[in-house]
């Protein structure tokens, strides 16, 4: 009953290269869970038995930025841990995306203050802003889907090498 | 149970040449006093054998901003012997500090309560105000660089572009 089942007697297809990537790619995105504060706990809901965000091939968070390519920054993010999520970020191997979940992430919500950061697209670049104070789970699991589909229309392409001149240094050492 | 007057009776008792204002308000204690006793004081209310008052629930402050003795700081105090409540509380006034610049300052009572430590901590972090004798004071909240005194009236609510960098995008 599985996809073999669609190959009849042949036994092969042909696509290229870029659609196969992308829709393996956009059906495996492990998400980095960058819960801060009260929205981790609706993303930590994404995950339970009701709203499964295993039936999107996204259950596998991990917990080191290094095995991720979509971080979900779910809460107030301050000044002070403003450089930690930009760190986080960085250790993340590309291609990589951003949902800024929630009013404050995206734009700072109901703390118009001194202490917080008025939206992280000030030092992280975001693929999707997702609103509501919380955002309800399934509304987080809408924004998957919007990230599924804009990676699956990515190409090779479009991801150039990062440069990375302190390798390049040791390298050539 | 202890009234506010034969505590008052008592604080007269043990600093007779102070000035105290004492008032009371619905089972509540609220008692002003000079900076110069608070840690005589605070010795007085935790030892004594009728107060006790052990649990120092919180230290915190008030800007008036514009008025001569700027920040009031305000303790709140806890006796478990008595099932009581109390608020007692000085105003400050700018003076000479240690290296010359002027300042806002008032000893510490890390020495009578440990847990005046953070608390202490915090109101400096906010307000500015030095704890003499405190033995960790460092800011609690905003970064360690960070120059000015968020709580403070003349600070803007929006803080002051620039003070605290962003990663670079
Ligand atoms: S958007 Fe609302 S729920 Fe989410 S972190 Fe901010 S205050 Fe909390």
């Amino acid at each position: 009953m599985g996809l073999e089942s669609l190959f009849k007697e042949s036994g092969f297809f042909t696509t290229t290269i870029d659609a196969l990537v992308a829709w393996s790619r956009k059906s495996s995105v492990w998400p980095m869970p960058m819960g801060i504060s009260c929205c981790a706990i609706e993303m930590m809901a994404v995950a339970d038995p009701k709203y499964d965000i295993a039936r999107f091939g996204s259950e596998v968070m991990r917990f080191t930025p290094r095995q991720c390519d979509l971080m979900i920054v779910a809460g107030t993010v301050t000044y002070k841990m403003a450089p930690v999520v930009r760190k986080i970020y960085d250790q993340m191997p590309e291609p990589k995306w951003v949902i800024a979940m929630g009013a404050c992430t995206a734009t700072g919500g109901i703390y118009r203050t001194y202490s917080v950061v008025q939206g992280i697209d000030q030092f992280v670049p975001v693929d999707l802003y997702l609103a509501g104070c919380p955002p309800r789970p399934d509304n987080l699991l809408n924004a998957l889907i919007a990230i599924q589909d804009k990676i699956g229309r990515t190409k090779a392409a479009d991801f150039k090498n990062a440069e990375l001149p302190e390798l390049n240094e040791i390298q050539n050492n | 149970m202890i009234s506010a007057d034969s505590l008052s009776q008592k604080l007269i008792n043990q600093f007779p040449e102070t000035n105290f204002d004492i008032s009371e308000y619905r089972g509540e204690i609220t008692i002003q006093f000079p900076k110069k006793i608070v840690i005589d004081l605070c010795k007085f209310l935790k030892y004594d054998s009728e107060l006790e008052f052990l649990l120092c629930e919180d230290i915190t402050a008030i800007d008036w901003a514009k008025r001569k003795e700027r920040f009031t700081v305000v303790y709140h105090l806890y006796s478990f012997k008595n099932n009581l409540r109390l608020r007692f509380k000085t105003n400050i006034d700018e003076s000479e500090q240690s290296g010359g610049k002027a300042g806002y300052s008032i000893d510490s009572v890390t020495s009578v309560w440990q847990a005046a430590n953070w608390q202490e901590r915090e109101t400096y972090d906010m307000y500015g105000i030095n704890f003499k004798g405190h033995p960790d004071l460092r800011r609690m909240y905003m970064p360690e660089d960070f120059e000015y005194y968020p709580l403070r009236k003349d600070f803007p609510l929006m803080g002051i572009p620039g003070s605290i960098p962003l990663p670079k995008k």
